[in-house]
């Protein structure tokens, strides 16, 4: 256990390694930060002298030093446009992204493992044809898309949701939640549930077939000659060993979430990271983007540690200190 | 139902919660939100609408480009190059303190420290105090755009800037990392900042000692949150969520105009819209006659009408009516005969190729405007090989003038017509920055005599004449591609009388809003 970590570490190091290097450079080809930061009249003069004072005429090998030696004091850049350091905007945003996604988690969690049940025990009813035929077509529209519609019709039409923002939050130690508030849990709604709408398919499928196949697996045949009752078969020994793929699929895909919530954050203003990194991307930030990139890097590294550790607990036979 | 709420409004009424009548609390949603709370940091749209919002200027500009006083009271020439301000008395800071000139001298002095906007202030030499209320403005050689720059100078609370936080001089303006003024604010303006959480919401509050009692503005609370995308920003309009919007997107403006309690309110813009004619990487572009013709190959109604739904005012010049230098004779002049005619007689009646670059998310549809134009370019045997890209990878082109045809949209600082010329149009040079934007290398001696000469002469009717001049010169020699002037468009709740306080400078005035 002990040596898995620390070989894990030692790789999350090289993979962070790697990742920094890549992310710094794109930086050059990012466009060019001064657009941003001043009007149109201001001389050449004065950009340079504003280029220099930023550091950003250096050489390259000049500047990535200088980046990892602060990077690795735990400082990485100051942002253009919040005046602050990158990691601390990241982290003030990530409160949001973390609750869209945890909004986004419970829905697919509470629909997708009874639909994917359902229709893997009754395989030939019409509602399991209807739960394919729509999982098909969710797979298939683009989240702006399922976002927009949403919007039109509980937004504009009903005028039942709220259609921008994260509205009122709430301060529980430290952390700003919209979950206690009525305004902030109706605001969370049509967000959450346009980010499920992405995985929602995927994991009705997985517990299906997984389903289907603990159906057809010899132990199930055994329990129902030995007259166990239906149900407990199902939700007892099957879902139980539909579980194990679930786990670990799920564990990476919120990983997934938490980088790519940036389509569903833009299309609903939510204040999260996901579209503080589309707004640095339109506005030239490239400390904010490069953080954003390691940071990401980072969430990926240590949800896959994460996984394979919990792998380990479900179930006992993996060897994790075998694995590399 | 009904009584339900007849007897909630009764209790809250007893309870003292009910707001008195004319108080007004809206949620305003705009593309952006100011990127610092010093209003001398970029010089932006972002950045004067706050400014309006939480400063006053000296003068402001009223809906058809004339000038009302703010805190100048009145004002008069003294000579050619001094230009003197009677200020308001009883000008109240949000601090407490009391204007004087020496807030309005230390401001001045501030902005021409500052990196954006020193530019503004080159022409002047110096601020003087007369006495309390009466200040002096002296360029260094005569110059005619005094009340236009005053427009710029929103007096900040000298006393509340001065001094020392954490070791840093809280005046000092500071473009990356923070400063004290950057998040510190004490204005004249009818607004205060309660709250401010950027990229998410900035909320103001209604200043109660504002100095302009004759206001009808009855807005308490104003919150201004950024929403980024067209499409949400509309919903949230239309859902009732926000009151006021900013932009518009042409494409969804028929949808706020039909919509029930909802107005849209649209103001002919003065952001032009044009190509460059780059004359030194295509030779085929130093013809006079290639210029015109590409220019009448161009069907501008047809790109506003189709492309821009009517939003935007087709252009045959660089400054819209209003400014002094407008020529109401030259107009858009669309004429594919003409057009191929004069191709014929440069020479180039199989046409030829040419670059063409254009931003994909700068200005309204400005990637289908170049697209639209390579293909009326084709029917005159002109092969346009078209790139578009993002803002941030398309300004590093354009300093380099990458490509023979570059889109550019300008707005004029000044609003004043000379300035399209200084950076546009007239011979690139490094040393007075004159033409740091000219992709077209257009050069003409004539033009750069008279935009200089222009920007020397105190008389409006004389300046105006020559400034014509320049107009008449670039039309005839079809210096650039004129496109159109972008029009600003805002939906509003319609107890929003907004109206009045919306303008082609895209500076509401809110402190004047009245909600019904």
């Amino acid at each position: 256990m002990f040596t898995f970590l620390i070989k894990r570490l030692f790789q999350a190091l090289v993979v962070m390694f790697v990742i920094s290097l890549v992310a710094f450079s794109i930086q050059d080809n990012l466009g060019d930060p001064l657009r941003e930061l001043v009007g149109q009249s201001v001389s050449e003069d004065e950009r340079q002298a504003l280029r220099d004072e930023l550091g950003l005429n250096d050489p390259y090998m000049t500047k990535y030093s200088r980046f990892l030696v602060n990077a690795l004091q735990g400082d990485l850049g100051t942002s253009y446009f919040f005046k602050r350091p990158a990691a601390e905007v990241i982290f003030d945003k990530l409160q949001a992204t973390l609750e869209l996604v945890f909004g986004a988690a419970v829905i697919i969690v509470f629909v997708s493992i009874p639909l994917g049940v359902y229709s893997a025990i009754h395989p030939k009813s019409a509602i399991t044809k209807l739960i394919m035929a729509v999982s098909s077509i969710g797979i298939s529209v683009p989240v702006f898309l399922t976002a927009i519609m949403l919007m039109y019709i509980f937004s504009i039409e009903l005028n039942w949701l709220p259609s921008y923002g994260r509205g009122e939050t709430v301060n529980v130690m430290g952390w700003e939640t919209g979950f206690l508030t009525m305004d902030g849990f109706l605001h969370l709604i049509l967000p959450s549930i346009s980010l499920a709408s992405i995985m929602l398919p995927l994991f009705i499928r997985l517990v299906r077939s997984e389903m289907l196949e603990a159906l057809s697996s010899e132990y199930v045949k055994f329990a129902k000659a030995k007259g166990l009752s239906l149900n407990k078969i199902y939700y007892v020994h099957a879902l139980k060993n539909t579980m194990l793929p679930v786990i670990t699929v799920g564990g990476v895909q919120i990983g997934t979430m938490i980088a790519y919530t940036i389509l569903t954050e833009t299309v609903f203003q939510w204040p999260g990271t996901g579209f503080l990194f589309l707004e640095a991307i339109n506005r030239v930030d490239t400390p904010l983007i490069t953080a954003y990139v390691i940071f990401v890097g980072l969430i990926f590294v240590v949800t896959n540690t994460i996984v394979d550790l919990l792998y380990g607990f479900v179930n006992p036979t993996v060897n994790i200190t075998g694995k590399g | 139902m009904k009584t339900l709420k007849t007897k909630l409004a009764i209790a809250l009424m007893a309870a003292g919660l009910s707001f008195s009548a004319a108080a007004a609390d809206i949620t305003v949603a705009y593309d952006a939100d100011p990127v610092s709370l010093d209003p001398h940091e970029q010089l932006s749209g972002g950045t004067l609408q706050m400014s309006h919002m939480l400063f006053d200027p000296l003068v402001r500009f009223t809906k058809d480009f004339d000038f009302e006083g703010r805190i100048a009271e009145k004002w008069e020439r003294v000579n050619d190059t001094t230009f003197r301000f009677h200020l308001r008395k009883g000008v109240k800071f949000h601090s407490g303190n009391q204007l004087t000139a020496d807030d309005v001298v230390w401001t001045f002095n501030r902005l021409q420290s500052s990196v954006d906007f020193k530019n503004v202030f080159s022409p002047y030499e110096k601020m003087t105090k007369v006495d309390d209320y009466t200040v002096e403005i002296v360029s260094s050689e005569p110059y005619p755009l005094v009340l236009q720059t005053a427009t710029y100078i929103f007096p900040m609370d000298k006393k509340f800037y001065t001094g020392k936080t954490d070791g840093k001089d809280k005046s000092e303006i500071v473009k990356h990392g923070s400063s004290y003024a950057s998040t510190h604010v004490s204005g004249t303006g009818p607004f205060t900042v309660a709250s401010r959480e950027q990229g998410v919401k900035v909320v103001f509050e209604r200043f109660n000692d504002y100095w302009d009692k004759k206001s009808p503005g009855n807005v308490d609370k104003l919150t201004l949150v950024p929403i980024k995308e067209d499409a949400t920003r509309v919903a949230a309009l239309l859902s009732g969520d926000v009151d006021m919007i900013h932009p518009v997107a042409p494409n969804d403006q028929k949808r706020v105009k039909n919509a029930k309690n909802v107005d849209l309110v649209t103001v002919s813009g003065t952001r032009i819209i044009t190509f460059q004619m780059n004359q030194n990487s295509n030779p085929a572009l130093k013809d006079v006659r290639v210029r015109q013709a590409i220019v009448h190959a161009i069907n501008n109604d047809a790109i506003v009408k189709k492309i821009m739904k009517g939003f935007g005012t087709t252009a045959g010049q660089q400054g819209p009516a209003g400014y002094s230098g407008y020529d109401a004779d030259l107009v858009p002049r669309y004429d594919l005969k003409k057009a191929k005619q004069l191709m014929k007689d440069a020479g180039y009646e199989k046409g030829f190729k040419l670059s063409m670059m254009a931003p994909n998310n700068r200005y309204v549809n400005d990637a289908k405007i170049a697209q639209a134009t390579a293909s009326m370019l084709s029917k005159i045997g002109i092969k346009v090989d078209l790139k578009t890209m993002p803002k941030a990878q398309y300004w590093p082109e354009f300093d380099l003038c990458a490509a023979d045809m570059m889109m550019i949209g300008w707005h004029s600082d000044t609003e004043d017509s000379a300035n399209f010329s200084e950076f546009l149009t007239m011979t690139r040079d490094e040393e007075t920055g004159r033409g740091a934007y000219n992709c077209g290398q257009y050069s003409n001696a004539e033009v750069d005599k008279l935009v200089n000469s222009a920007n020397a002469e105190t008389d409006t009717a004389k300046r105006g004449v020559m400034l014509q001049r320049v107009e008449n010169i670039l039309y005839e020699e079809a210096a650039f591609v004129p496109l159109h002037w972008q029009d600003l468009a805002w939906g509003a709740k319609s107890n929003l009388q907004i109206d009045p306080i919306v303008n082609a400078l895209n500076f509401p005035y809110f402190g004047d809003l009245v909600v019904k």
